[in-house]
């Protein structure tokens, strides 16, 4: 079994009555001609990965190699401790986490590229919260995380997850809109209702560039995991609310690209625009200031 | 075209930050590694956007890690210096901003073996933390390391490539791709053949036993998860 667009998997999903997560399973091990077994062990160890992702900067002090990120994840879960937070328990822990994982990817820690490594934070950061406040086992996590693919099997195959192509939008954007469709699944939604989350969610994202300040996976990125995270589940909740997406996924993921291609090179990843060049950014940024003492040397 | 499957998606598991900065750097120099019996000194130039921002996205790390052998996702990449110090793995970096027309994420590395002698090889990073050999020992080549690679190294002379197959095959020796290169006529030349199990102590030997090959290295199929 294959499928190459998201109309195939619906129509494929509706006919069967299957989940997306069960489609992307069987297209993996039919297809693709996995091990079932082998299959389900990958996944269970990548989720333990991001488990641990979360986890980590809670217990240590962590500094990112280009000294711009380190402990926002420890202040975050610290004012919510405090009753002080203002999103409610899910999304501050879901941004809370998001932060986390990108702190242990920019310190040299083990993350799963989800779908990249700069957006690695908002699928952890919206799973594990919903796992945590919800009750949901590691095994329907898993699940679900079959269903995140599919929705990013769909973006690679038909436009792009790469911030060099796409900016932000393909990344944080493609995450987002994955973790909105598993976020359905978990609460019972259909398939249709996953796509029109993963609608949505990419919508809200659209436009979005890639401006990495020195070049590095640390500022901005960290904060649009966060964001990544708070709009998976946004869009999550309107589906499940039933509004309905105004376009079909195939068609909001053509315009993802087609918006993609026209951001200007210098906001996509090339760090010649955008956050890169603002004045304050580049003087806080040790990338810069080592290039500054060399030529000073 | 590869198809894409669900850990081309939920992954590569790596070490942070950046697939194509850490794990596709790592992934040139664990080839570079593989190929000398044990490297006591390696020496990096690196250019475009490995030059200007290695120290931030831990390429350094990630390349020297790679030369002992660690995997994109091992712990041990982020301390890897202090690890090839204990090894007695001699290391240094050049950044070379000069070569504008190369690709941006491109890296030259030179090996010593134990015995002395040296191999060269240059690698780009693609991104998704997958990279390809372009170079090695001066001759243009393409190895990716998703297969098990022999790189047999030979004068360039009727028939070699015939003894090669025959010995391939003798072993029960799946051949999957198979790619040519030469210095010039007469002169050096590599075959870069990919297969699809791993390749025995014994293979090698029959294979260097063949009249006209002068070297014969495996890379073995490099797994990311």
């Amino acid at each position: 079994m294959n499928f190459i667009n998201g109309a195939q998997l619906l129509e494929y999903c509706e006919k069967e009555n299957k989940k997306i997560s069960e489609a992307m399973f069987e297209r993996e091990t039919t297809f693709l001609e996995q091990d079932g077994e082998k299959t389900r062990a990958r996944m269970k160890k990548a989720f333990s990965i991001m488990q641990a992702a979360v986890k980590k900067p809670l217990k240590e002090d962590i500094v990112s190699m280009g000294g711009m990120i380190g402990g926002e994840s420890k202040k975050l879960h610290a004012l919510r401790e405090q009753g002080k937070n203002i999103c409610g328990d899910v999304v501050s822990k879901a941004i809370a986490y998001a932060v986390g994982v990108l702190e242990v990817n920019a310190s040299m820690g083990l993350i799963v590229a989800a779908p990249t490594a700069g957006s690695s934070g908002v699928i952890p950061g919206t799973l594990c919260a919903l796992q945590e406040q919800y009750g949901f086992t590691d095994d329907e996590i898993c699940q679900a995380l079959f269903n995140a693919a599919a929705i990013g099997y769909l973006i690679t195959r038909n436009a792009t997850t790469a911030g060099a192509e796409g900016g932000c939008q393909a990344e944080v954007g493609s995450a987002s809109a994955m973790a909105a469709s598993a976020a359905v699944e978990l609460f019972g939604g259909t398939p249709r209702q996953c796509m029109d989350a993963a609608s949505f969610a990419m919508v809200n994202i659209l436009g979005l560039v890639c401006d990495p300040i020195g070049g590095l996976v640390e500022n901005p990125c960290q904060n649009r995991n966060a964001m990544g995270a708070s709009n998976a589940l946004i869009s999550a909740e309107l589906s499940l609310a039933g509004v309905k997406s105004i376009t079909p996924i195939d068609e909001t993921i053509g315009v993802m690209y087609a918006v993609g291609r026209s951001i200007p090179s210098e906001l996509r990843e090339t760090s010649l625009g955008g956050m890169a060049v603002a004045k304050s950014a580049c003087e806080n940024c040790m990338a810069c200031a080592n290039k500054r003492n060399k030529m000073k040397k | 075209m590869n198809e894409i499957g669900t850990f081309d998606i939920l992954g590569p598991n790596m070490i942070g930050p950046s697939s194509s900065h850490t794990a596709g750097a790592l992934r040139i120099a664990f080839v570079a590694g593989r190929m000398v019996e044990r490297a006591v000194s390696v020496k990096f130039v690196l250019y475009g956007s490995f030059a200007r921002t290695y120290h931030g996205h831990g390429t350094d790390r990630a390349l020297v890690g790679g030369i002992l052998g660690y995997h994109p996702d091992d712990e041990r990449i982020r301390d890897s210096f202090e690890h090839a110090k204990e090894a007695g793995l001699a290391f240094s970096f050049e950044e070379n901003f000069t070569d504008k027309e190369i690709y941006p994420n491109t890296v030259d590395i030179y090996v010593t073996d134990k015995d002395g002698s040296v191999v060269s090889l240059r690698g780009k990073s693609i991104g998704g933390g997958n990279a390809v050999i372009t170079r090695l020992n001066g001759v243009d080549v393409e190895l990716t390391g998703n297969y098990c690679t022999l790189v047999v190294e030979h004068v360039d002379k009727k028939g070699t490539l015939a003894f090669v197959t025959t010995v391939l095959s003798a072993y029960d020796l799946n051949i999957g791709s198979l790619r040519l290169y030469r210095e010039s006529k007469g002169k050096r030349a590599y075959a870069i053949i990919e297969v699809d199990t791993n390749v025995s102590n014994q293979v090698v030997s029959a294979l260097k036993g063949v009249e006209s090959v002068t070297n014969v290295l495996v890379v073995p199929a490099i797994q990311l998860d």
